[in-house]
C-alpha cells in the first residue's frame, strides 16, 4: 500500500465522525483559556472578589482563579459536547471565536494591561 | 551534598515536568503537522497515530503536573509571610522581591503573569490531545479544525515558555528555600 492510499484510507474510515465533538473540544478550549484571563483581571480590579476567591489561604486567590476556570472549561466542553456530539457545525465561525478567546487569555494575563486600569 | 524538600520539589516541577514538557513540543509539532497537513510528504500508519495519541497524553500529564505541583506545591512557600521582626527576607521570595525597586517588577510582571499564562498550557493541551486522537488522519478533510489545533499547540509551549523563562529569572533573584534537609551524598572523612 503506497502512503497516498494510506492518507486515504485513513480519511474514509472517519470521515462520517461529525465536526462536532472536535468544534467543542476547541471552542471549549478558547473558552478556558480566556476564563483565566477574565478572572485575572477582574480579581486585580476588584478587591471583593479577589477576596472571594480566595478558596485555599496558602494559595490565595489563585487557588480560585484556577478553580474556577477548570470548572468553567469543563462544564462549556460537556455542554457544548452534548449539543453539538452529531452536528455539523460552522467549523470557520468557532475557530475565529477560539482562536479570539485564546488571545484573550493571553492578553488578560499580561500584568502590563492590567495596570493601564488598575 | 545535601538538598532541601523546597529545593527538590522546585526542581521537580521547573525541570522534570516543565522542561520535559517543553521539550517534548518539538516532536509533538512535528508530528502533528505530519499527521494534519494534507501534503505531508508521509502519512502516517496506524500505529503511528496510536503512538502519537499517547505522547500527547503524555505531556497532558506532564502539563497538568506542572501547573498543580507549582500553584499549590511551590507558591505557597513563594508568597510565604514573613513573621513580625523579621528582617532577613531570603526565605519569603515575594517579599524580597518586593523590597526593592530592582527587583519589585520580577514579581508584578513576572510571576503575576507566570502564575496565571502557564494555566492555558495544560487547557490547551488536553483539546490537542483530544482532538487529535479523535479525529486522527481525518483531521485533513477539517481545515479550521487542523489550524485550531495547530494554533493551540504552539499557544501551549509559548505560554510555557513564558513561565519557564520567568520561573528560571525569579529562581535566581529570590529562590525558593528551606524545608527539611536531604543528605545526596557525604564525604567520608577523619
Amino acid at each position: 500500500m503506497t502512503m497516498s492510499q494510506n492518507a486515504v484510507e485513513f480519511g474514509k474510515t472517519v470521515e462520517t465522525i461529525p465536526n462536532g465533538p472536535g468544534a467543542a473540544a476547541i471552542l471549549a478550549a478558547g473558552v478556558g483559556c480566556a476564563a483565566i484571563g477574565v478572572l485575572a483581571f477582574a480579581s486585580e480590579l476588584s478587591p471583593g472578589l479577589r477576596g472571594l476567591l480566595n478558596f485555599y489561604n496558602p494559595v490565595g486567590p489563585l487557588s480560585g482563579k484556577t478553580t474556577v476556570t477548570i470548572i468553567v472549561w469543563l462544564v462549556a466542553w460537556y455542554g457544548l459536547s452534548r449539543i453539538w456530539r452529531k452536528e455539523t457545525v460552522n467549523m470557520r465561525a468557532v475557530n475565529i471565536a477560539a482562536l479570539v478567546l485564546l488571545g484573550l487569555g493571553f492578553l488578560l494575563t499580561f500584568p502590563p494591561f492590567w495596570y493601564l486600569f488598575v | 551534598m545535601e538538598i532541601t524538600t523546597h529545593d527538590l520539589m522546585t526542581v521537580l516541577h521547573g525541570m522534570g515536568f516543565g522542561a520535559l514538557f517543553m521539550l517534548a513540543f518539538s516532536g509533538a509539532l512535528v508530528e502533528l503537522y505530519r499527521l494534519s497537513a494534507p501534503g505531508a510528504p508521509s502519512a502516517m500508519s496506524a500505529g503511528g497515530q496510536t503512538l502519537l495519541g499517547l505522547y500527547l497524553v503524555a505531556m497532558v500529564i506532564l502539563a497538568w503536573l506542572t501547573v498543580f505541583s507549582g500553584t499549590y506545591v511551590i507558591y505557597p512557600w513563594y508568597r510565604a509571610v514573613p513573621p513580625e521582626g523579621v528582617t532577613d527576607l531570603a526565605d519569603y521570595p515575594r517579599r524580597l522581591l518586593l523590597s526593592s525597586g530592582k527587583t519589585s517588577e520580577w514579581h508584578n510582571v513576572g510571576m503575576e503573569w507566570k502564575e496565571h499564562v502557564g494555566w492555558l498550557a495544560p487547557i490547551a493541551m488536553t483539546m490537542v490531545a483530544y482532538v487529535t486522537m479523535k479525529y486522527g488522519r481525518a483531521i485533513i478533510q477539517h481545515r479550521n479544525m487542523r489550524i485550531s489545533v495547530l494554533g493551540f499547540a504552539v499557544a501551549a509551549f509559548v505560554a510555557t515558555g513564558i513561565g519557564g523563562a520567568f520561573g528560571a529569572f525569579l529562581n535566581k533573584y529570590a529562590p525558593i528555600r528551606g524545608g527539611d534537609v536531604i543528605i545526596l551524598m557525604q564525604e567520608e572523612g577523619p
